[in-house]
């Protein structure tokens, strides 16, 4: 019952932050120089021409106007309309968060899994030949930058090996039916696992190159809390029972362990979601970063605002999602 | 009925702990039993080696840097030291268990009471859970916890520090272990629950039969629980022998100290007696008697030669030369002692 509480009371904690985000992106899209008419009728336009578009697209309003009405439609669930493309973003956004999210979620889970297990191994066998080297690999992971690695991914996988597809989410002779737009569930629910295979394929590298900063962080993080976890008195209670090693490891400490690392992994997940971009444009993925910035560089103000604002809120989501583990997690932690 | 089969022998024990500067020794050849169904005290002060010397017992020292270099240590005649990892695994919790100083961190925070209790049944597969959770409210109820089956679903920081360490003893004996290693536990608790957790004790030692070994450096604890004392000084055994004999009788002048060192209500109004100095740094004497510095009966003997155990009545003796028969400066000083 209190966590119920909690969690309404949370959620409505969103509403002034959400509220505050739509102000600023409102604001600062305005602020950079460049106007969406003209963008869209071009250099030659005349003056009547642009004036007769701004008036269309309700633009020659003064910005506190537009700003309520953006706020009045946002509360009807409406995103509004793309200036460029002339359909609404509620269905445009869609395929392209969906890239993101399988992009994202595949990558998370490739960084929780390999990175929280360096990570304990690490804590584990302390100063050991696989400590020393998963912590380089780990300091090495955090200061590659990611288009680096994807530009050497591709030349070395795609070019010389033919391992896996330079880039996209599909093969486009043979396109994947889009139901969710999440391929991976799409090609399941209609049993063609040969297409799945094929998505996965296209996931692998853009997933391990956005994994790596991530991976990096949490294989780090995750040694750190463990040593500290690993010295203390209830480990060796845990130890004078005649707990074997691995569970002394895996139940014992790695609950106590995971705490401080699940902020990092809630963190790295949100980040993820937006910072995805520039590996969705090395591989040639229609994700929602190259949504927002394709609206960017035409001055598409809904887009742009549309598209920050479910970010935003997406990430405020997952914090509020990793909150409420860490009170499953530690009893000590109730919110009341 | 105690019989005199000893649970735990340890002969010669050596631990050393190898660090950048080089070898330290913490326990430097030690010799001590335990019999079945005794309770017996280990008693000096910090850094004199008497948790190393559990920690080796349970085979949990910190290694590396610690290590077991020589000496053997046998429970109900098995040798521990050579054991393997395995081996000990399925001694740990079973034949010998272990409580620790701090109760309150002692507990994994995230795990209930109940489960904690049961892991210990369950890891030694000594039930199934029924038969695991059935014992745990057993010995819950046993340390004279009330509410058991309501407990086994807490956690521990719902608990005072008192009724962890009860949980750390229902633990502890869950597997009804014929040794159990209580390293300071009452050090963490305030004095009426000292006295209950102690009385506890003792009640489950004669109820049970279990042997303990009691490691504390306060002689109040020892003189209420303890049949024999061994009392160790910067790792080594200084005096043991019988509780009654020691306290009536302390001949080692390090003991003597210790003794002099507790309150007594009788005289209030005199400053309370101290040993002069500090423990030495584990391996910073390496020559004579490692008391010698702090001794004021030393002599030039003291500061050359180790001295061996002497022994002064049945079961009884000490590591000081004044005890050496041979030696004749001593019996002036040993005459000073005894007066």
């Amino acid at each position: 019952m209190n966590m119920l509480q909690y969690i309404i009371r949370r959620l409505l904690q969103l509403i002034p932050v959400l509220l505050g985000m739509t102000f600023i992106v409102f604001l600062i899209i305005r602020a950079i120089p460049g106007d969406p008419a003209l963008v869209i009728l071009g250099q030659q336009a005349t003056e009547d021409a642009v004036a007769a578009l701004r008036e269309s697209l309700g633009l020659d309003e003064p910005w506190y106007v537009q700003y309520f009405q953006y706020l009045g439609n946002l509360l009807t669930g409406d995103l509004g309309e793309s200036i460029r493309t002339r359909t609404p973003v509620n269905e445009e956004i869609w395929p392209y968060l969906a890239t993101t999210f399988e992009l994202s979620i595949f990558a998370i889970v490739i960084a929780v899994i390999v990175g929280v297990n360096a990570g304990i191994i690490s804590a584990w066998f302390q100063n050991s030949w696989f400590d020393y080297t998963a912590m380089v690999l780990a300091l090495v992971g955090v200061s590659m930058p990611i288009f680096w690695l994807g530009l050497m991914m591709q030349y070395q996988f795609s070019l010389q090996w033919d391992w896996f597809p330079t880039t996209g989410r599909e093969n486009v002779r043979d396109p994947v039916n889009a139901i969710t737009n999440l391929y991976l569930i799409d090609t399941l629910i209609q049993g063609r696992f040969d297409q799945f295979v094929v998505v996965l394929k296209h996931l692998v590298m853009p997933g391990i190159a956005l994994a790596t900063i991530p991976m990096a962080i949490i294989a780090r993080m995750t040694r750190s809390s463990m040593l500290e976890v690993m010295k203390s008195d209830y480990i060796r209670t845990a130890r004078a029972k005649g707990e074997k090693m691995f569970w002394v490891v895996y139940k014992h400490s790695l609950k106590n362990a995971i705490i401080p690392v699940l902020t990092v992994i809630g963190l790295q997940t949100g980040l993820l979601l937006g910072g995805a971009i520039l590996t969705e444009t090395i591989f040639g993925l229609p994700g929602v970063g190259r949504y927002i910035y394709e609206g960017i560089s035409s001055r598409d103000y809904p887009v742009i605002q549309s598209g920050i604002l479910i970010v935003a809120f997406i990430f405020v989501m997952i914090n509020l999602i990793v909150d409420i583990l860490y009170s499953v997690i530690d009893p000590r932690i109730r919110y009341n | 009925m105690k019989t005199q089969e000893k649970v735990l022998d340890v002969k010669g024990l050596r631990v050393s702990f190898f660090t950048d500067e080089g070898e330290v020794p913490a326990v430097d050849d030690i010799d001590f039993y335990v019999r079945e169904g005794e309770v017996l005290g280990i008693v000096g002060e910090s850094g004199c080696g008497k948790s190393v010397t559990s920690l080796s017992v349970m085979g949990l020292i910190p290694s590396p840097p610690g290590k077991i270099i020589g000496g053997e240590i046998k429970l109900n005649g098995e040798e521990l030291t050579t054991a393997s990892e395995k081996r000990m695994r399925q001694i740990r919790g079973n034949d010998v268990a272990m409580i620790f100083q701090e109760p309150m961190t002692s507990l994994n925070p995230l795990f209930t009471i109940g489960n904690q209790l049961m892991d210990a049944m369950l890891i030694h597969k000594m039930g199934n859970k029924k038969q695991a959770k059935q014992r745990s409210i057993e010995m819950l109820k046993l340390v004279g916890l009330p509410r058991a089956e309501e407990l086994m679903n807490d956690y521990p920081h719902q608990l005072s520090g008192g009724m962890r360490q009860r949980v750390m003893i229902a633990m502890a004996m869950v597997c009804n272990p014929r040794l159990l290693i209580a390293d300071e536990p009452t050090t963490a608790l305030d004095v009426t629950i000292q006295a209950q957790i102690l009385k506890l004790m003792k009640d489950l030692n004669t109820k049970m039969n279990t042997a303990i070994m009691m490691i504390t450096h306060d002689l109040g604890v020892v003189a209420e629980t303890c049949e024999r004392i061994v009392v160790m000084y910067a790792g080594k055994v200084v005096e043991t022998g019988p509780a009654v004999e020691i306290f009536k009788d302390p001949q080692h002048p390090y003991t003597r100290g210790l003794i002099q060192s507790v309150p007594d209500m009788r005289y209030k109004k005199q400053r309370l007696y101290s040993i002069p100095g500090n423990v030495p740094k584990p391996g910073s004497i390496k020559q004579g008697c490692r008391f010698a510095d702090r001794c004021e009966f030393a002599f030039d003997r003291c500061r050359q030669e180790d001295p061996p155990l002497y022994q002064t009545a049945e079961g009884h003796s000490t590591r000081c030369f004044l005890f050496d028969e041979k030696e004749e400066t001593a019996h002036d000083n040993r005459n000073t002692v005894k007066s």
